[in-house]
């Protein structure tokens, strides 16, 4: 049977569609987009067991936190206030951490019902607490599809039956994310947290340098002449001294690239638990966590994590989490060092070589290849293709500040390739002779946007205006679950004086400070929308830039 | 544990027999405080919280004893004690307490006064993962005039030539003039890596070395160097761009030539860590290089590294010559905030104390004495209109009244007579100057010392 119900003015964009099930006499609410699509409700049919314990839990969910709510207000109004602001931010700052506005762009497939549902969702969240208006048959309909899901909870062993995708719960939580400090830079409020965090884990706080570019006022801007071990004591204690060496490479950048930072990071993390020795009274699966999180925000004071890192820090805290409490502390200790080296070999070392193995097939006597920057993975597919005698030639482009095309092209003349020099504003002029463009990413997000060094997303604009197929390299650890559809958002400021440039020893920006309207701004990071990208060559394969959420529901699935 | 701090307190201080025939060097007072006082107060003040001492039996008895000599510091003092005519260098120091060096030492001179910022070493040994990091400052001209001595300063002394890279971090090339015979010899294959090379000649070495452990161990089967600063840095200098240190063949060989080869062998292997692998990947990914130009991978692959930090600007001195001593004692109250005028001294209302004087514990000032820009010791006794401007009065001195005190240094229980008039001189310790004496740098005796019986005035 179907119904239509009455609905409420405010909610008029979506339609709602009130099904009866046969067999439990329960009314629920199915909310579909549009003018409700045929497909969709027979399936939602004939998976209504799985909807309905799924509705089940979302109202669960939906009592909770109004209860939560509740408490909270009178208790801490200003993080409520906090929170309101978080969640209605105006469009230059989409709520990047949450999960519901990913499924939109990318399409809706079949086995996705739970994503897919998560938006519709979404929206009546706040709903119960902000519109208090609601038609009689709606809240007729909610409140026994709530005695429904209790006398459901009642029941053992049903509420897991029927799930489909073992999605885990926190995909469900309709509450906002918060948003992650470092691009929140200019609320004091967030500030005066993350220096009473650091207070307490002992770490000092970096402060920032210089005038910031007001779209950017929101991101840290670090300077390199003021390294944080200027307010650690020297015998350093406190942190891990190979956690402070990383830190110190780190901030100078003799560390640099999204391969290498994870190797080192984790080349760290193995001196730290060679080094660790459980204290009485306490578990190393628990202690030990603990004891990384100071070199973890150490690190991020040094450096703003990046993608890969995180998804090495969260493995290796899983890692460590899953070791049993009763394994002795060599044997662990053992066993999370071969981790470490099992993970370094299996999603940096093999995964490269796996890529090379595909993208090599890519890669056909006579081409022109077009790279951008210095990255370790594309440098190490050409030196790999040129080893099997393909016979191609290579143009490197390369951008200031940081200039890093000219390693790129010793690493690659050293091997014997042949290669041309230009910089990116030559680009356009050089276009035309190329064949193919390889790109490598710092991160993939999971709206298939690729985040890259600055100047890429150009690359690939030009790239396309001439028909050159763009090809993005990257290994599936570097995937992440953020989104992002601007490069304004999340990003890093690199440190602006190394804008200037002394020439015959003249230093024309040498005062920039001095000039109250002038403001350095050196990016280190912009997205490049999927558009532009023709293929993700990954150790998994060859995939479209589109199917990224897919590799990532894959891997939480593997985990 | 990171790093472990040494401090070399065993010199004689050869350079200024008239002040440390009866004191030692590290117990000279300046700034009314133990010359030993201001490396373990930068010590103290970077966070260290232990320090090894390496000192003399004499050194020791006084800073147990003596009650003048208060060090004043928080950390854990380790004295280790050698023989003071066993003639030790700076390296065989080292080796004696090798056992006690259990990861990098930061080795500290008794002598050095610096306000230098200690991050910027051990960043560059941090960093880049160096054996040797250590810190130099340029050198400022001593504007005091010395007593005894006519004249400036004779700049006789032996040049250092130190060539440093672009940057101006890395060390090049160290050598002493002493050691070279006609010119500065500087071989092809460090111009080969690094094209430009900045020599300086006027820089003052704090002898502040930041040393790896393997070091330490490499010194312990090489009992052949015996100074740290004379022979071993430019040792390591020079080993940075030997062929032998950065081919990978010579690990295989080691097992073999254990004793007959060169011990440069040792300190190779000592080089490499665990995880060599890793950081080897780590450096092969990250897009990185100290250099441009040329084919070579970052650092030109080689293993063994040194780096400077040259400071521009604060304060960096080595009390290794009366010049330096009195330049220092200007300069080193500066160093920390204790007030000039001790509390405990009497101080009587009617004198005069310039503001950049320093007044010890239990002096006795009199009445209408003028002390401008010197220092007076603990338990001295002034009496009355007496001047003393420019000068050094150390502890327990008794100035009678009518004396004239000018730019000179009295040492420790000097008795200067009435009415002496003294300038540019240097009384030794324990010495009678009569009264009414007329001393100054053109008299015959400048320097009044050693001598057991008063002098007569001319």
């Amino acid at each position: 049977m179907k119904r239509e119900s009455i609905v409420p003015a405010a909610c008029a964009a979506v339609t709602y569609t009130v099904l009866c099930h046969p067999h439990h006499h329960t009314v629920f609410i199915v909310l579909t987009d549009g003018p409700g699509n045929k497909d969709d409700i027979t399936r939602s049919k004939n998976e209504g067991k799985e909807l309905s314990k799924e509705e089940k839990q979302r109202l669960r969910k939906q009592k909770k936190q109004q209860k939560k709510q509740k408490e909270r207000k009178n208790e801490k109004s200003e993080t409520e206030k906090e929170k309101t602001p978080v969640s209605l931010l105006p469009p230059p700052r989409p709520v990047a951490t949450q999960k519901a506005p990913s499924a939109l762009p990318a399409p809706a497939s079949a086995p996705i019902p739970v994503p897919a549902s998560a938006p519709f969702h979404s929206s009546p969240a706040p709903s119960p607490a902000d519109k208090p208006a609601k038609s009689k048959a709606e809240l007729k309909a909610e409140r026994r599809a709530r005695q429904e899901t209790d006398r459901a909870a009642k029941q053992p062993g049903s509420s897991s039956s029927g799930i489909k995708t073992k999605v885990p719960l926190s995909e469900l939580n309709p509450v906002v994310k918060r948003l992650p400090e470092h691009v929140q830079v200019d609320d004091p409020a967030v500030v005066k947290r993350l220096a009473k965090k650091l207070e307490r884990q002992q770490i000092p706080l970096r402060s920032d340098y210089g005038y910031k570019v007001s779209l950017f006022s929101h991101l840290h801007q670090y300077s390199r002449k003021a390294p944080l071990t200027q307010q650690l004591s020297i015998p350093s204690t406190v942190i891990h001294p190979s956690i402070v060496r990383l830190g110190l490479q780190y901030s100078q950048g003799i560390v640099a690239g999204s391969n290498a930072r994870s190797v080192a990071l984790l080349h760290a993390f193995k001196q730290v638990i060679r080094d660790y020795t459980t204290p009485p009274n306490e578990e190393l699966s628990r202690d030990l966590v603990n004891k990384l999180k100071p070199y973890i925000s150490f690190l991020n004071q040094c450096r703003p994590l990046s993608a890969s890192m995180g998804n090495a820090i969260k493995y290796i805290k899983k890692e460590i989490s899953n070791i049993p409490s009763q394994c002795k502390e060599e044997e662990a200790k053992t066993k999370l060092l071969t981790c470490i080296d099992r993970y370094i070999e299996e999603k940096i070392v093999l995964a490269a070589k796996a890529i090379s193995k595909y993208a090599i097939e890519k890669i056909s006597d006579g081409d022109v290849i077009l790279v951008y920057g210095c990255s370790s993975l594309v440098n190490n597919i050409l030196c790999e293709a040129f080893e099997k005698s393909r016979k191609f030639r290579v143009i490197v482009v390369d951008s200031r500040p940081r200039l890093e095309g000219r390693e790129a092209l010793r690493r690659l003349v050293q091997r014997g390739i042949s290669c041309t020099y230009v910089l990116i504003s030559a680009l356009s002029y050089i276009l035309p002779e190329v064949s193919k463009v390889f790109l490598g990413a710092h991160a993939l997000l999971a709206n298939g946007y690729v985040m890259s060094r600055v100047g890429t997303s150009q690359i690939a604009l030009v790239a396309r205006t001439f028909n050159v197929p763009v090809l993005v390299c990257c290994e599936t650890y570097k995937f992440c679950e953020k989104v992002q559809t601007d490069s304004f958002v999340s990003n890093e400021l690199d440190d602006p004086d190394d804008l200037m440039v002394t020439r015959k020893g003249k230093t024309q920006l040498e005062n920039w400070q001095d000039v109250s309207s002038l403001g350095l701004l050196n990016l280190v990071y912009d997205v490049t929308p999927p558009d532009f990208v023709d293929l993700v060559i990954t150790d998994l394969g060859m995939i479209p830039c589109t199917s990224v959420p897919v590799v990532l529901r894959v891997k939480n699935l593997d985990q | 544990m990171e790093l472990q701090a040494v401090l070399m307190a065993a010199g004689g201080g050869s350079r200024m027999m008239d002040l440390t025939y009866n004191t030692p060097k590290p117990l000279l007072p300046v700034g009314n405080k133990p010359l030993i006082w201001y490396p373990l107060n930068l010590l103290e003040r970077v966070g260290f919280e232990e320090v090894i001492v390496i000192t003399t039996k004499e050194v020791q008895k006084m800073i147990s004893t003596d009650p003048k000599v208060k060090l004043d510091v928080k950390m854990k003092l380790d004295l280790v004690c050698i023989q003071e005519d066993a003639d030790m260098g700076t390296a065989d120091a080292l080796r004696h307490i090798q056992q006690k060096v259990k990861t990098d030492v930061l080795v500290v001179s008794c002598d050095l006064i610096t306000d230098a910022a200690l991050h910027e070493v051990v960043d560059l040994f941090r960093a880049h993962n160096a054996t040797l990091s250590m810190l130099m400052s340029k050198a400022h001209e001593f504007t005091e005039t010395v007593p005894g001595q006519k004249g400036k300063k004779k700049t006789g002394e032996q040049r250092d030539f130190v060539g440093v890279d672009d940057t101006g971090k890395r060390l090049l090339f160290m050598a002493n003039e002493a050691d070279l015979d006609e010119g500065v010899v500087i071989r092809k294959s460090i111009m080969r890596k690094h094209p430009r090379m900045h020599i300086k000649t006027g820089l003052v070495d704090a002898h502040l070395y930041c040393l790896k452990k393997s070091v330490v161990d490499f010194l312990a089967d090489n009992k052949s160097i015996s100074s740290i600063r004379g022979e071993l840095v430019p040792y390591l200098v020079r080993k940075q761009f030997s062929k032998s240190t950065n081919s990978p063949k010579v690990i295989d060989e080691t097992h073999q030539n254990l004793k007959k080869n060169d011990s440069n062998v040792n300190l190779e292997i000592q080089i490499s860590s665990r995880d060599e692998e890793l950081l080897h990947l780590t450096q092969e990914r990250s897009c990185w290089n100290d250099h441009r130009g040329d084919m070579s991978d970052a650092y030109h692959g080689g293993r063994l590294r040194c780096y400077v930090h040259i400071m521009d600007e604060g304060i960096c001195y080595r009390v290794n010559t009366l010049a330096a001593y009195i330049e220092a004692n200007r300069l080193a109250p500066k160093l920390f905030d204790e007030p000039a005028v001790h509390p405990s001294a009497v101080v009587s209302e009617r004198c005069l104390i310039g503001a950049d004087s320093i007044i010890g514990a239990s002096c006795q000032i009199s009445d209408k004495t003028s002390i401008k820009r010197s220092t007076i010791g603990v338990s001295t006794t002034v009496r009355e209109k007496v001047k003393v401007t420019n000068s050094i009065i150390m502890h327990g001195v008794t100035i009678e009244e009518g004396c004239n005190i000018q730019g000179s240094v009295i040492c420790s229980n000097a008795v200067i007579g009435r009415g002496a008039d003294i300038k540019y001189c240097l009384v030794g310790s324990a010495q009678r100057i009569e009264p009414d004496g007329e001393h100054t740098t053109a008299s015959p005796h400048l320097a009044i010392t050693h001598s057991p019986t008063p002098l007569y005035s001319n």
